[in-house]
């Protein structure tokens, strides 16, 4: 479980996260959604702790963030895996290198029993013989895979994801946000994920955080989503034709 | 405005120095940094080689053409084409003027690779990982170029063969008094002058590309624009350091 309580960061004059307070749940794929420029990156790179909010606490289970020495918070990243919104991967070793590399840089574990399991993550997030290819020649869809092998080999106790299906065709967009989510269930891990995709929202949102110009104008699950009268949830979801269909379908079934 | 200038001066300065701190901090698993280290002397040292040893020979050549032309003294011994050569390679080209190459090929290499992977977010990935990203990127290179002097005297060798080959078969000066010049009034304290600069300038080669490559912010188009500022502070940095070095080590 991940609690935020009145998070503010600003760069220069810019104010960007203003006092957001939430909680991230243990199991769940929690999502962080919103406008381009609400705030959502800022927001995950603090929960990362790649920046440092000026306000507030970030408590992971029960450790405060800020109280944390250098050597705790870097303890703590080994628990954290990070799925990036252009995979990140490293382009100079191979597939097989990228998804080893945690357990190279953290484990005692020998060379067999680290191929045994980059083997076992790679086959769970199908892609059993890519092993030898480097990331140039995979495909999008490929590369996040990659990413969420890659994040998840050492066992995280938290998964970030920021924007996961960004570029991707719709099928291969839902693959992956399904595969997150049984991911999620799997290992019981607490999942953050930052996107606009109102796919996702539909298909894996069980808990969502609505930000607004760097508040949380909202939260609840999918199925919240489309019942609130909330005008800054409205007016982004409701942005297109088809969800204005979904709003009036879910409607109806409350009527009948 | 100009105080805006000098506070972004010191601010960087100021960030070079944590950096180097930082670089020494939380080391990578040895298993680990022991293949970097290899790999980067492949990348930076040997991969040097052949522009090392082409321009040194070349250069080395052109010293001992010019010096033989300017000695119109008949007063003047012949082997000076030779001890000239010595003198210009062993105290100046080979580790100053190769070092500012270097700062050319090395350097931008070393700043477009971590300027790649500031935009591609892999530095943030390895930041999320727990590792220390620094220290993962820049101590590799710092060692690496530890042997860099290795590179030099490579450059030495090829700088006086250039000369000797210019000398003798440009018909300027027999080998004879070629190989007198070069053993003429020979001072083993130029040799570590040239060395003592040269581990300097390892060190310079190795951290402001670096800098510039970590510390970068935007797009391809910056990397580009990280790579010649880069290769243009290190040169500065260079040429300063050398008088500095000169000053205090022979003057």
């Amino acid at each position: 479980m991940i609690l935020v309580e009145n998070l503010h960061k600003s760069f220069g004059e810019a104010h960007i996260l203003k006092g957001i307070s939430t909680c991230f749940d243990q199991g769940k794929t929690n999502l962080i959604i919103g406008q381009s420029g609400s705030g959502k990156t800022v927001f995950l790179k603090s929960l990362l702790g790649l920046f440092q909010p000026e306000e507030g606490k970030i408590c992971y289970n029960d450790r405060i963030y800020s109280q944390l020495t250098d050597d705790e918070k870097r303890d703590l990243r080994k628990e954290m895996g990070m799925v990036f919104q252009g995979s990140a991967l490293f382009d100079s070793m191979t597939i097989e290198q990228n998804v080893m590399f945690p357990l190279k840089m953290f484990t005692d574990m020998s060379k067999e029993e680290m191929e045994e399991r980059v083997d076992i993550v790679l086959k769970r997030v199908n892609l059993p013989d890519a092993h030898k290819k480097f990331p140039s020649e995979a495909s999008g869809g490929m590369q996040k895979r990659v990413a969420i092998a890659r994040a998840i080999v050492n066992n995280p106790k938290y998964l970030f994801c920021d924007e996961p299906n960004s570029g991707l065709d719709p099928k291969t967009a839902i693959l992956i946000d399904n595969l997150i989510q049984e991911i999620t269930k799997e290992y019981d891990i607490t999942t953050v994920i930052n996107t606009h995709d109102m796919n996702s929202v539909m298909e894996i949102g069980e808990k969502i955080v609505f930000l607004k110009d760097g508040h949380k104008a909202w939260e609840g699950s999918n199925k919240e989503i489309f019942k609130t009268d909330n005008e800054a949830v409205t007016n982004f979801v409701y942005s297109s034709e088809l969800f204005k269909k979904v709003r009036v379908m879910y409607q109806e079934e409350d009527r009948n | 405005m100009a105080l805006f200038y000098y506070m972004n001066y010191l601010e960087n300065i100021g960030r070079y120095f944590l950096m180097i701190g930082e670089v020494f901090r939380k080391p990578t698993k040895w298993s680990i940094m022991k293949d970097l280290i290899l790999k980067e002397i492949d990348d930076l040292i040997f991969n040097s080689l052949g522009i090392v040893v082409f321009i040194s020979f070349f250069v080395g050549g052109v010293i001992a053409i010019q010096t033989a032309l300017n000695i119109d003294n008949p007063l003047i011994p012949k082997y000076l084409v030779g001890f000239a050569t010595r003198q210009s390679i062993i105290l100046e080209f080979a580790p100053t003027f190769t070092s500012i190459i270097m700062a050319g090929k090395v350097g931008s290499y070393i700043t477009s690779s971590i300027g790649t992977m500031r935009v591609t977010e892999q530095i943030d990935a390895l930041e999320v990982m727990g590792v220390n990203s620094i220290n993962y990127l820049v101590f590799p290179k710092i060692i690496a170029l530890l042997i860099y002097p290795f590179l030099i005297s490579i450059g030495m060798f090829f700088g006086i063969l250039g000369g000797w080959v210019a000398g003798v078969f440009g018909g300027y000066s027999t080998s004879a008094e070629f190989i007198q010049g070069l053993q003429s009034d020979f001072d083993m304290y130029h040799v570590f002058y040239a060395f003592t600069k040269t581990f300097v300038f390892a060190f310079i080669l190795a951290t402001i590309p670096s800098f510039h490559g970590y510390f970068m912010r935007g797009g391809a188009l910056e990397v580009g624009k990280a790579s010649t500022t880069s290769f243009v502070w290190t040169s500065i940095v260079i040429i300063i350091l050398n008088y500095i070095l000169t000053q205090m080590l022979l003057g």
